[in-house]
């Protein structure tokens, strides 16, 4: 692109790239303020105040210690889940399966330590064994997934969607059945993994491991994505398969790659929710991260980055949803309906990339 | 005050102010420390069954001078009970928590009490183990098999067929006692009367309880009861399709004007009550609570245009019985295979009921 334009930013010297920085950022956060007016609007349709919501939005998400870190851990689990759907989404192919991997990753994770706590091995081989398990498992199960897509022509949406159900009836059967732990009589779970093998928070807080293996993956796949050959090869897929193809890329093991790179996201976040939250694999493993994390994607244009900001809004919205039901007396489907607003304007604001005139590199007279 | 003019006097002096100032205050505040109590409920407080039972006896409670109640709904079994938990301590200052789901418990309800141990935890099944367990958690919990047994009363004098249909989640003890209570209220009035059984699998899946509960009624069942988390959809169907009904966990008497008979109902502000008492009084928090009819800890629902004369008649009597503490399963009792499973009179809180497996012969159904 050439430097010919007329616009104040960038006749200010400002280079493309630099320009279409500042369009990423600008537009997100202009559809998150215009959300909130729209929001206030529905607020004060009901009678209540704007001002008092957004304040407990920061008291809850972000205005002690205690509500930093209570959101950051509700983001740990959203980070690995929307890198679930961010990675196979650069290839063109839209997943919605991670809810499934995640389930089936906790519970291989749940399983592989049983034989590992009885027999006595140390948690120092122990956890990571459980982390590739659950990653070996969520890796081929949206790796295969992936290998419908190609081999077969199995639409991968409806693919993963429908595998998810059959992930979360497999744990069910194995949780109600062969590897229920007797004690559990009126809730199944697995054997309780124990003390040893309890992920620790992270030292000074009271956030999960999770939330750092979510930061460094985010970080590697970024990093994957946009400064390797594997990236350029998986998102010129993505842009064009035949171009691809007729390039000589390996089109079908990009394709399966991306889908089980998605798949061992999501299972590491089944295993922290194993190792770090429940201690066990049972039926509460199904809290619709999976789902909560297409959000994040979303919101975050599928950009491994972008992801982690987002999430973070998301668990703020969701650690000052339980302040806004108590002080505000409003139901728990208020920060639903935000999350709907913010994402129907996101998905909105789309359209307005390269159509703010000012934030173009290059603009003649003939539209501005 | 800079350290040149501090001298020893002066510095006692500030000190002894110091202290007297911060006395003050805090003096004040614990002789008006209000008590608040904290909520955590799996699901919406209106769902015309477990959460709204317990929604109810707070709304009670908010009437009791000195008592704020807080609330917290749609909380799932993951670590967001823990962050709500302890939100309500840390932005609230609720001094008791009450988390009334029962994957609540392990681990967060037990993690959390041992990081707050000025506050008290009360959960809503009987899990607490006084030897391994902190002092500040508890268990309080209802045998509503009590009030299904009064269900099965009145059910088998309102039924014309004698086949009484129940939806039924998991084949868990406190389920199966409540479908064995059924069947022997209604075979304690009509000794050919059957309970019929499905199970969905699922605490809440409204799709398969409606299918479950036209299943039931196409078998020839004309009194449909559950136990589901949810019993709306089940009422509703079972009123759509003509029959009659009998509730479970709150009162579904406005789903169903012309087929409802009576429900079983728990009376947690009895329980409540006793907390709010002990809070004020200064007195223990009582660790472990259990009750039925002879505590006044359960009800049945007002009967409707289902039931009988003689039915309300038979089931008044029933519940008059009940609280005299008669007994509920009297044997020899078989189960639906056969074999005989309870060879005397039990208690009706002997803790053997408390590890129920079986179905009892009269029962149809299969727990697999």
């Amino acid at each position: 692109m050439t430097m010919t334009s007329t616009s104040p930013l960038a006749a200010s010297g400002l280079s493309a790239a630099t320009l279409r920085r500042i369009e990423a950022l600008a537009i997100p956060v202009g559809a998150l303020i215009a959300s909130a007016l729209v929001f206030s609007v529905f607020l004060l349709a009901l009678g209540k105040s704007p001002l008092e919501f957004y304040g407990l939005i920061w008291t809850g998400g972000f205005g002690s210690s205690f509500s930093v870190q209570n959101t950051l851990q509700r983001a740990a689990p959203l980070i690995l889940t929307g890198l679930a759907f961010a990675i196979p989404a650069r290839i063109g192919l839209t997943l919605i399966g991670a809810e499934g991997a995640l389930v089936l990753g906790g519970f291989s994770a749940a399983a592989v330590a049983i034989p590992l706590v009885t027999g006595g091995v140390t948690a120092v081989i122990g956890l990571p064994l459980m982390a590739v398990a659950a990653m070996l498992t969520g890796a081929v199960w949206i790796g295969l997934v992936g290998w419908l897509r190609h081999y077969r022509g199995v639409n991968e949406t409806i693919a993963s969607l429908l595998m998810s159900y059959i992930a979360i009836a497999t744990m069910n059967f194995f949780v109600e059945g062969p590897l229920r732990d007797p004690a559990s009589a009126n809730k199944p779970s697995t054997m309780p993994i124990g003390e040893l093998y309890r992920v620790g928070p992270i030292p000074g807080t009271t956030v999960h491991w999770g939330l750092a293996a979510g930061l460094v993956l985010a970080v590697v796949l970024h990093i994957l994505m946009t400064r390797t050959t594997f990236g350029f090869a998986a998102r010129m897929t993505g842009g064009n398969v035949r171009a691809a193809q007729a390039q000589g890329l390996p089109v079908g093991m990009l394709v399966v790659g991306c889908c089980a790179i998605a798949g061992a996201c999501a299972g590491l976040a089944g295993f922290f929710e194993v190792a770090a939250v429940h201690g066990q694999a049972n039926a509460s493993l199904v809290a619709g991260y999976g789902f909560t994390g297409i959000l994040v994607a979303f919101l975050a244009r599928q950009n491994a980055l972008a992801i982690v900001p987002v999430a973070i809004l998301f668990g703020a919205l969701a650690a000052s949803g339980g302040l806004i039901q108590r002080r505000m007396e409003m139901p728990d489907a208020t920060i639903l309906v935000l999350q709907g607003i913010i994402f129907v304007v996101l998905l909105t604001s789309e359209t307005l990339y390269g159509r703010i005139a000012f934030l173009q590199p290059r603009r003649s007279g003939d539209r501005t | 005050m800079t350290s040149s003019t501090l001298t020893r006097r002066s510095l006692l002096r500030t000190g002894a102010g110091c202290v007297a100032a911060a006395a003050l205050p805090f003096n004040m505040a614990r002789a008006q420390t209000p008590i608040v109590l904290g909520a955590v409920y799996v699901g919406p407080r209106d769902d015309f069954g477990w959460n709204q039972a317990h929604a109810l006896a707070m709304d009670v409670l908010k009437q009791v001078p000195g008592v704020t109640v807080i609330e917290e709904e749609n909380v799932p079994e993951t670590d967001a009970v823990a962050q709500s938990m302890e939100s309500m301590i840390n932005l609230d200052g609720a001094n008791l928590i009450l988390a009334t789901s029962f994957g609540y418990y392990n681990p967060f309800v037990i993690e959390t009490a041992r990081k707050y141990p000025e506050v008290q935890f009360r959960h809503a099944a009987p899990l607490w183990n006084k030897d391994t367990d902190p002092a500040n958690a508890g268990s309080y919990f209802c045998y509503l098999n009590q009030a299904h047994y009064v269900n099965g009363v009145a059910a088998g004098l309102s039924s014309t067929t004698g086949r009484i249909g129940f939806v039924a989640a998991k084949p868990i003890p406190s389920v199966l006692s409540n479908i064995n209570s059924v069947l022997l209220g209604a075979r304690s009035v009509n000794p050919a009367a059957v309970v019929q059984v499905i199970f969905t699998g699922e605490w809440s899946m409204p799709v398969r309880e409606a299918e479950a509960a036209n299943a039931l009624v196409n078998a020839g069942c004309d009194v449909i009861t559950c136990h589901v988390d949810g019993p709306k959809v089940v009422i509703e169907t079972a009123e759509a399709r003509g029959v009659k009904s009998c509730g479970h966990n709150a009162s579904q008497a406005p789903l169903a004007p012309t087929g409802f008979i009576t429900g079983a109902e728990y009376k947690w502000e009895t329980i409540y009550k006793i907390y709010a008492d002990a809070l004020a009084t200064g007195a223990e928090v009582p660790n472990f609570i259990a009750g039925g009819y002879h505590n006044d800890m359960l009800r049945n629902s007002d009967y409707g245009a289902g039931a009988t004369p003689e039915a309300i008649a038979a089931a008044d009597a029933a519940i008059a019985g009940l609280k005299e503490g008669k007994p509920i399963y009297v044997g020899p009792l078989k189960d639906n295979a056969g074999n005989v499973v309870i060879e005397g009179t039990m208690d009706n809180y002997d803790p053997v009921l408390d590890g129920m497996s079986y179905l009892l012969e009269g029962v149809e159904g299969s727990l697999t």
